[in-house]
């Protein structure tokens, strides 16, 4: 009876992993006190496997690329993504002046009020739609806004992975973009090939340094992550805005904090004059195949997931949990590094306050929604691209805020983290039987 | 109270977990409950408590059908039911543990502790079980804690008692405490459901003994009726080898030596006091002792995972002190944890990769930092068949399996490499009888092939099946170790802090 079959949590999602990893040198809720439940757990387990795409041992990197897109969870992710629409649609309507006015008279005529609602949420959407992939010029702006995502929701999701909250990759993209700016507008005379290479790597480099401190803290002395990397957030943006008020970085001829700009050759070259999108996106790409070879395939990654599901029982196979922290950390610093370093030498051309913009925040929804796996992140960071790009034509054709893109993100987000709420909308049988069951107790 | 159970079936997804279970427990008769893991006895339990409802079958208290909704129903019908993982609030006292949920309250909602202690002493001297209301949970050791339990059921009335596993964290002494107050129930007219998969605590213990498998009652008899090798091979459905076939040893030269090995906790506490042992090849060597005696971090401390405070380990001739875990086990050491639940497996991990948990980045399982998936996959099939893990397939998660083929998995990972000393720590607990025989026999193999074995268990039928030697672990100290035969009650009674010459006297 003393059975230690792990229970019902054995579909746990990384993110909830991560949220608990702060406690888990005492896991007791992994045993299952009633062996006949896990018996029953085993079947069901069988079951959903049977079901659900497996991803199999030794599959090629390219099935393992589509399991980890198509994989465990992905109807309700869509489904998430569908919810997150209707109530964006809801709050269009309701803030349109028309809708409302229509809605004042709704009992005499309620075919106005749908009309009106359907013309100003139609019409929404499609612009978003249109600003995002029709044409060359739309689809260049999704991707442009694409590639600073991709990196920062794999700065969060290598951390989640192995059990950590990277809170921090806005201060590493920050510290990234700058010393790669840095790099970029100080060093004049070397050619593109020497100098882009450089200022990247130097980025990659600051952002993994800022990465290694909130990692090296945890590993030692047991500092929780979020904390620590919240407040290196605060250090990096304010010590961005002092810098660029500085004679050193400030553009001689503007009073407002702008950086020089980048040499010519230090910039990420566009593909087509008159789109912006660059060889970052190129290289957000590649960087990505490379952490999908290292958490899928290498030694490094099998570490790094066994610390992050299972400290104690990695620590017993003679694996180092702290270093693994370390590792993680680093590595998740690196990737937000690289982001700010592809903002600067693709997008911005010299340091700006605030260029980071949010987006290394925005790395935890894109890594979140894509359930810490490399490609479920690379198709989450497409996707908030698109509702960036397309959101701005949205803004300029319909009126309506820009800000309802970041409403549709954090409803997502709702949406997953609650996915028995989406099964409940949709009638989705539950899977397995544990979920409602909770107490053990004396009851009542 | 007569309760009857008729039909009652449960399915869950892909699993008959009750089949038609018909049950009958008269009013002051202890029912054994006796079943492999997985045969259905906690769900059965679980139904009857109002935790799950039964899909089909009627459930009736002295001749009226009755339904529970929650264990609150339950109880208020006279339920009472001690799970095997206490439900108690550590910083409680015993009082307030007790009276939680029906506490008494004197005007403006305060709680009136006094009574609630006064109250609970009186319940404690009427029933035989003796505790201080007053004192706080996580004071006491784990057999107190499970009178609490009890005492928190009788407090509520219970008619009918359902123990489950009740003894898995008692000494053999406090065992009989335990079927002293399941007597003393009885004598008041109670009902007990007692549920373990200890064939020679039901013959102690219970009037009625009805064996579960797979989800179905094959059998009820009196205890007296039948052999334990009866209900055996009832339980698991075919003949099982209750005694190990164990050649005599042939002890070769020292592989582990400890030198006054002392280990602190992390408060600076000594758990581990001056311990000296020497264990050689070809012998098995049982630490024996009630759990929370310094097991765990004396096994700790001779596999590298937590460093001596004083004094010395020595593998193989070389001091493990300045050796990561990874290199004491590189060095020849294999180590099956006590918890494979947190420190053996990873749950979510195939059962491929679980089986290089250990070596994942050595050849041939890795080269230049990849993964070598088809040396894997060899591997793990190679493991799964010599070491009988039954499983659909190596890419089945570890969860998916049963305790006991779980437990193979790590004991098939950890006895399937090249080792000079193997320390398994409480290598059958919770699992089946069919795969304790196996783990037994492994266990003995290993032995023979020239590996010195450590074998900390608090089991002791399975010290005293599996040892050539037996040392017996109490409070932090190391005594013995004793050449087998050592007599069981004397085993009992140093478990239980015994002079070890006093213990043998009257043991004998």
């Amino acid at each position: 009876m003393s059975d230690d079959t792990p229970g019902p949590d054995d579909q746990t999602p990384p993110e909830q992993t991560a949220s608990t990893s702060g406690s888990s040198h005492d896991r007791p809720t992994d045993v299952l006190d009633s062996d006949e439940l896990s018996q029953a757990e085993v079947e069901a387990a069988r079951e959903r496997e049977r079901r659900e795409v497996s991803v199999e041992l030794g599959a090629t990197i390219g099935q393992r690329f589509v399991a980890a897109v198509t994989g465990v969870g992905l109807i309700v992710t869509l489904l998430a993504i569908f919810s997150a629409l209707v109530i964006g649609a809801l709050i269009i309507a309701l803030s349109d002046d028309a809708t409302r006015e229509a809605l004042s008279y709704f009992t005499a005529r309620p075919s106005d009020t749908f009309a009106s609602a359907w013309e100003v949420v139609s019409g929404a959407y499609a612009s978003m739609f249109r600003g995002a992939f029709a044409g060359l010029g739309p689809i260049s702006e999704t991707l442009v806004a694409a590639t600073p995502l991709i990196l920062t929701g794999l700065a969060v999701a290598v951390p989640l992975r192995t059990g950590l909250f990277n809170i921090g990759g806005e201060g590493q993209m920050v510290a990234g973009g700058t010393v790669a700016g840095f790099i970029g507008f100080w060093i004049v005379g070397l050619p593109t090939l020497i100098h882009l290479p450089l200022a990247l790597l130097a980025g990659a480099l600051a952002g993994a340094l800022y990465g290694w401190i909130p990692g090296v803290l945890k590993a030692r002395t047991g500092a929780h992550e979020v904390i620590s990397t919240i407040m290196l957030n605060n250090i990096a943006l304010l010590v961005l805005a002092w810098i660029l008020t500085t004679e050193f970085f400030r553009r001689p001829d503007r009073a407002d904090p702008i950086s020089k700009s980048m040499q010519d050759s230090a910039m990420l070259p566009e593909f087509l004059t008159g789109y912006r999108v660059n060889l970052g996106l190129v290289l957000a790409l590649a960087i990505a195949a490379a952490i999908f070879w290292m958490m899928e395939r290498s030694t490094v990654g099998f570490e790094l997931n066994a610390v992050g599901l299972n400290p104690n029982a990695a620590a017993t196979a003679g694996m180092s949990p702290g270093r693994s922290i370390i590792t993680a950390m680093s590595t998740g610093g690196m990737l937000a590094g690289a982001a700010g370093a592809t903002v600067i030498l693709g997008v911005q051309g010299r340091i700006t306050d605030g260029f980071s913009a949010g987006l290394g925040f925005e790395g935890i929804t894109v890594a979140l929604l894509g359930r810490g796996r490399v490609g479920g992140t690379v198709a989450a960071g497409l996707l908030f691209g698109s509702m960036r790009s397309g959101g701005r034509l949205m803004q300029a054709q319909t009126g309506i805020a820009l800000d309802l893109v970041l409403v549709l993100q954090g409803l997502i987000i709702v949406f997953i983290a609650a996915p028995a709420l989406v099964r409940a909308i949709y009638r989705i049988r539950t899977e397995g039987f544990a979920s409602g069951h909770v107490s053990k107790g004396w009851g009542s | 109270m007569r309760l009857e159970l008729e039909g009652i079936t449960k399915r869950f997804p892909g699993v008959v977990a009750n089949d038609h279970v018909d049950l009958v427990i008269e009013e002051g008769e202890v029912h054994g409950l006796l079943g492999e893991n997985g045969a259905g006895k906690s769900t059965l339990m679980n139904i009857l408590y109002g935790l799950y409802s039964a899909d089909e079958g009627e459930i009736r208290i002295d001749g009226t059908p009755v339904t529970f909704a929650d264990p609150g129903q339950a109880i208020d019908a006279g339920i009472g039911m001690v799970h095997q993982h206490f439900m108690l609030v550590p910083v409680f006292t015993v009082a307030e543990n007790i009276v939680l949920g029906v506490e008494k309250v004197s005007g403006f909602g305060k709680l009136d502790r006094a009574r609630a202690s006064q109250e609970v002493r009186e319940l404690a001297e009427r029933s035989g079980l003796h505790v201080d209301p007053d004192a706080k949970v996580e004071d006491l050791p784990v057999g107190i804690q499970q009178r609490v339990e009890i005492l928190k059921a009788l407090y509520r009335d219970a008619a009918l008692l359902i123990l489950d596993e009740p003894t898995a964290v008692l000494t053999p002494q406090e065992s009989d405490d335990l079927f002293d107050a399941i007597r003393a129930f009885k004598a008041e007219g109670r009902s007990v459901v007692f549920i373990s998969h200890k064939l020679r605590e039901h013959r102690a213990v219970a009037d009625r003994i009805s064996v579960l498998r797979r989800g179905s009652i094959v059998g009820t008899a009196e205890p007296d009726e039948v052999s334990e090798q009866d209900l055996a091979n009832l339980m698991v459905g075919r003949p099982v080898e209750l005694v190990v076939d164990k050649p005599q040893a042939h002890v070769q030269d020292s592989v582990l030596r400890l030198d006054g090995l002392t280990v602190h906790d992390a408060r600076g506490n000594p758990v581990v006091r001056d311990v000296d042992l020497e264990v050689h090849r070809g012998e098995i060597l049982a630490i024996a002792g009630v759990e929370g005696n310094g097991q765990s971090p004396l096994v700790e401390a001779i596999t590298g995972l937590r460093s001596a405070h004083d004094g010395s380990v020595t593998v193989g001739g070389t001091s493990i002190a300045h050796m990561t875990r990874k290199q004491v086990l590189r060095s020849g050491v294999g180590h099956v944890p006590e918890n494979r639940g947190r420190d053996g497996l990873i749950a979510q991990f195939s059962i491929a990769e679980n089986c290089v948990l250990n070596q994942w980045d050595m050849e041939p399982f890795a080269k230049r930092h990849t993964l070598q998936f088809g040396a894997i996959a060899e591997h793990a099939q190679r493991l799964v068949n010599s070491y009988d893990i039954r499983t659909p397939s190596i890419t089945t998660p570890a969860s998916s399996l049963s305790g006991g083929n779980q437990q193979k998995l790590v004991i098939a990972r950890e006895f399937d490499q090249p080792i000079d000393l193997l320390v398994a720590s409480q290598p059958t607990r919770g699992i089946d009888v069919g795969s304790i025989e196996y783990i037994h026999q492994q266990l003995v193999a290993k032995r023979d092939d020239g590996t010195a074995v450590v074998l900390v268990s608090s089991e002791l039928d399975e010290v005293l099946a599996l040892a050539d030697r037996v040392a017996v672990m109490f409070r932090g100290e190391l005594v013995g170790p004793f050449d087998m035969p050592v007599a069981k009650e004397a085993m009992g009674l140093m478990m239980a802090g015994t002079d070890p010459a006093e213990a043998m006297a009257k043991g004998a």
